[in-house]
């Protein structure tokens, strides 16, 4: 301490305190901005293998749109820093590779196994700290509140993918795709990462406990089944006024022409 | 009335019956109802299944009330829907998910109020659409016409005030709707919206208001014009189909009864049938699926119950500019700016208010074109007026483009097209759709009327080919029977009628319109095959009939 003290008259000791100063303001801001790149930091635990093998997938098959390294073309976007989530929602759904180019990528048979698409997701992650691939901690629904789940998918996800997750139509041939089968972890990742048109509902915005939440409400619903009958598609009135228009008077015609014919 | 050198009955019954009918008359009545003669057809019974839906919607109706509470008061719902579990929301809301968790056969019931409701509207629009093909609204039964047409609004009415009730998301994405139609109302628009709402939307009144409008006014008035219309039935007795026998001034059919009372009172049980059938096994309007109403979320595929659904697909239709060209006007008074925001109030009221007034107005327009001031009993084949035919046809698509436009959302997803596009089509077929009915439906009827001339002059093909002695072949052709030529040739015939001068001698213009919209009506017409036309196709190539000496017999 003596040492210190003594050399406080030193003529670059303001240059020091200053530097001093803006490194732990900076550590501070980084560590509270980013809560989820530290996540994703202490999630990590591919080996250099695995992200090896992820780069030869990778440039077999995600290269043609995505670029050599990642860099993104004309055809697709960049993908350093979209996080291992973003590969293991898209990939682990089918959705990549993409069969066709057109509004947003459509659902198609998954192309790859869990261990190739943990490679890639590996690879795409060691490329810039993203959204990583969420805890089970996190996608274990007997731990969320379905009711609260409830409230924050009708504020943040109904006006989209439909009150009953039934989904629905976006401009110019974009949609949002019904919920009903979909895993846990994908819903948990499409929030994380926002893929197609979805925003992104970072952990400030919608928390992991949240997430789970969500996942916990549409979980349960789905468990739930429809109480009263045939959901009808969960599409409101429209299926509704068809059903009602096509099968209700259908049959009262069929019954009213019984009732006014006459043996012959 | 009943002196005891009258009529003494023997039996029990008998004296019973007698013992009220000398206080009550009712023999009289049974006389006069028990005798009137409903002609036998299947398109006449919608009018019935809106009577039975209706005694259904106040039963069931009647059963919710007991357990529902239309108050807004915020309470936390602790119910058996567990995913609505803790969650605030207003007593109406909380008792409507009671009704469906936690009352017996609440949940039946709901459903059954609510698909009676949609069948309800349903069959009365098909009824009011059968008696419009079918000329059933001519004289004398214009009035009761316009009863009919009080009667679907007055059943908009009423399913609009039923579908707010739960004070769910939906139907209060619903009421913000009507709210913001009447906020783009200048001048008065914010003042009718704080009255209805008692307050800032949503407030805490809407809900007992419409409540009190639902169960009160609202059935009480469908039950009075109910009472009109069926008395005016009865006063202008039943329309029948053209045919044999049929005239004019004649019924033909069943007595009420006891035939057909049998047949209407066991429909009842078959309409109640149905719905329960539906109702039990198809779920309606799940509000715990759309959760409690709270201004901010609005889900995707919102949408309001199919007959509001016209309006809601006019709203979306509507443009908020057109290219540079805002449709949000400003207005400058003396007290400051007020808007006029059309691109809100054109689509929510001129559409529907135009299908209304012309449909209200449609037998005095029909009058005024054809001159035909006649009691018609005797209904129209709708293709022996294709002008009317043409008409209602295009007011069919105007309607069915706009409800299409309701579930734009849902015809992209499910068909995998672009929304814009199907925005686009339909704001095209808005304006050109009526257009091509008209004329399409114009031509078919015509087309068929053809064909019916055709038939009667040279009857139907027997399907049996000859081959004539130098080779030719040729198709026999069966003449049609005497019934059967009755029902094609005699038919209500519109004629083309030049403007008229009046007593002075003087061609008025309202007169030069009619004269021309006459023309463009009628100026196409198929007539009816005359004896003479018939004699002569008879005379050319009687021969060639199959059964040719029967009909004559016949005819003979």
């Amino acid at each position: 301490m003596k040492a210190l003290s003594k050399k406080r008259r030193h003529p670059l000791a303001a240059v020091a305190l200053l530097l001093f100063g803006l490194l732990v303001t900076g550590s501070l801001y980084t560590a509270a901005g980013s809560v989820s790149e530290a996540k994703a930091a202490e999630t990590t635990s591919a080996s250099a293998a695995d992200v090896e093998e992820g780069q030869k997938l990778f440039v077999a098959n995600c290269a043609t749109c995505h670029g050599m390294n990642a860099e993104g073309s004309e055809e697709g976007p960049s993908l350093i820093g979209v996080g291992a989530a973003a590969v293991d929602f898209q990939v682990g759904t089918g959705r990549m590779p993409m069969q066709m180019q057109g509004p947003q990528a459509q659902v198609k048979p998954v192309q790859f196994d869990e261990d190739q698409i943990s490679q890639m997701s590996a690879y795409v992650a060691s490329l810039g700290a993203g959204p990583a691939i969420p805890d089970e901690e996190y996608l274990d629904t007997t731990k969320g509140d379905a009711a609260h789940g409830g409230t924050v998918f009708r504020v943040n996800c109904a006006m989209c993918h439909n009150a009953a997750a039934a989904g629905g139509a976006l401009t110019r041939g974009k949609f949002a795709p019904t919920l009903a089968g979909v895993s846990e972890k994908h819903i948990y990742e499409a929030m994380a990462t926002g893929p197609q048109n979805m925003p992104v509902f970072n952990d400030s915005n919608i928390t992991p406990d949240e997430k789970r939440d969500v996942v916990t409400f549409l979980k349960t619903i789905e468990a739930n089944g429809s109480a009263g009958g045939a959901a009808l598609g969960s599409l409101g009135p429209v299926a509704e006024g068809l059903f009602v228009w096509t099968a209700g008077l259908g049959i009262i015609i069929a019954f009213t022409i019984w009732l006014t014919s006459r043996p012959s | 009335m009943a002196s005891p050198n009258e009529y003494t009955p023997s039996t029990a019954t008998g004296r019973i019956a007698n013992f009220v009918d000398s206080r009550v008359g009712a023999s009289g009545m049974v006389k006069e109802f028990g005798r009137k003669i409903f002609p036998d057809h299947w398109s006449f019974m919608f009018g019935e299944v809106a009577l039975y839906t209706f005694v259904l919607l106040l039963l069931s109706g009647t059963f919710l009330t007991f357990f529902f509470d239309p108050s807004m008061t915020h309470v936390t719902y602790n119910g058996s829907y567990v995913p609505l579990k803790g969650i605030g929301m207003s007593t109406a809301m909380a008792s409507t998910l009671d009704i469906s968790f936690d009352v017996r056969g609440g949940l039946f019931m709901r459903q059954v109020h609510h698909w009676s409701a949609l069948l309800f509207v349903a069959s009365l629009s098909v009824h009011m659409l059968r008696v419009f093909f079918t000329g059933a609204f001519r004289r004398p039964r214009e009035l009761n016409w316009v009863v009919g047409g009080v009667l679907l609004i007055m059943g908009l009415a009423a399913g609009f005030t039923g579908y707010s009730l739960p004070d769910d998301l939906l139907s209060g994405n619903g009421l913000r709707i009507i709210d913001g139609v009447m906020k783009a109302l200048p001048i008065v628009g914010t003042y009718l919206s704080m009255f209805f709402f008692g307050g800032e939307f949503p407030g805490l009144h809407v809900i007992p208001r419409l409540y009190s409008l639902h169960i009160m006014i609202v059935p009480a008035v469908i039950i009075l014009l109910l009472v009109i219309h069926l008395f005016m039935v009865v006063t202008h007795k039943h329309t029948q189909y053209p045919g044999p026998g049929r005239t004019n001034d004649n019924v033909v059919g069943f007595p009420v009864g006891p035939v057909y009372a049998a047949k209407a009172g066991g429909f009842f049980f078959i309409v109640f049938g149905i719905v329960a059938f539906i109702s039990a096994l198809f779920q309606i309007n799940p509000v715990w699926n759309y959760g409690p109403y709270d201004p901010s979320p609005v889900s995707a595929g919102t949408q309001p119950d199919w007959y509001i659904g016209f309006v809601d697909g006019a709203l979306r239709l509507m443009p908020g500019y057109l290219g540079n060209f805002s449709l949000e006007w400003v207005i400058p008074f003396p007290w400051g700016d007020n808007t006029l925001i059309l691109s809100v109030l054109l689509p929510a009221l001129v559409p529907a208010g135009a299908l209304f007034a012309v449909m209200f107005a449609w037998p005095w327009i029909e009058r005024w074109i054809t001159k035909d001031n006649r009691e018609h009993h005797l209904l129209d084949r709708p293709r022996n007026a294709p002008f009317r035919t043409a008409v209602g046809a295009a007011g069919v698509v105007f309607y069915c483009v706009m409800w299409a436009a309701a579930s734009s959302d849902l015809i992209a997803t499910h068909f995998h097209i672009s929304l814009n596009d199907v925005t686009y089509w339909l704001r095209t077929l808005f304006f050109l759709g009526p257009i091509f009915a008209f004329w399409l439906t114009r031509r078919i009827c015509l087309s068929l009327q053809r064909k019916d001339r055709e038939i009667v002059l040279h009857g139907r093909e027997a399907g049996i080919i000859q081959m004539s002695p130098e080779g030719g072949f040729s198709e026999k052709h069966e003449e049609v029977d005497v019934y059967k030529r009755y029902l094609l040739t005699n038919f209500n015939d519109n004629k083309y009628i030049p403007a008229q001068p009046d007593a002075a001698g003087h061609v008025s213009g309202s007169e030069k319109r009619r004269a021309a919209i006459s023309k463009f009506f009628f100026e196409d017409r198929v007539a009816p095959v005359t004896p003479a036309e018939l004699e002569a196709a008879h005379a050319a190539h009687g021969h060639h009939e199959v059964e040719g000496e029967k009909q004559d017999s016949i005819e003979k």
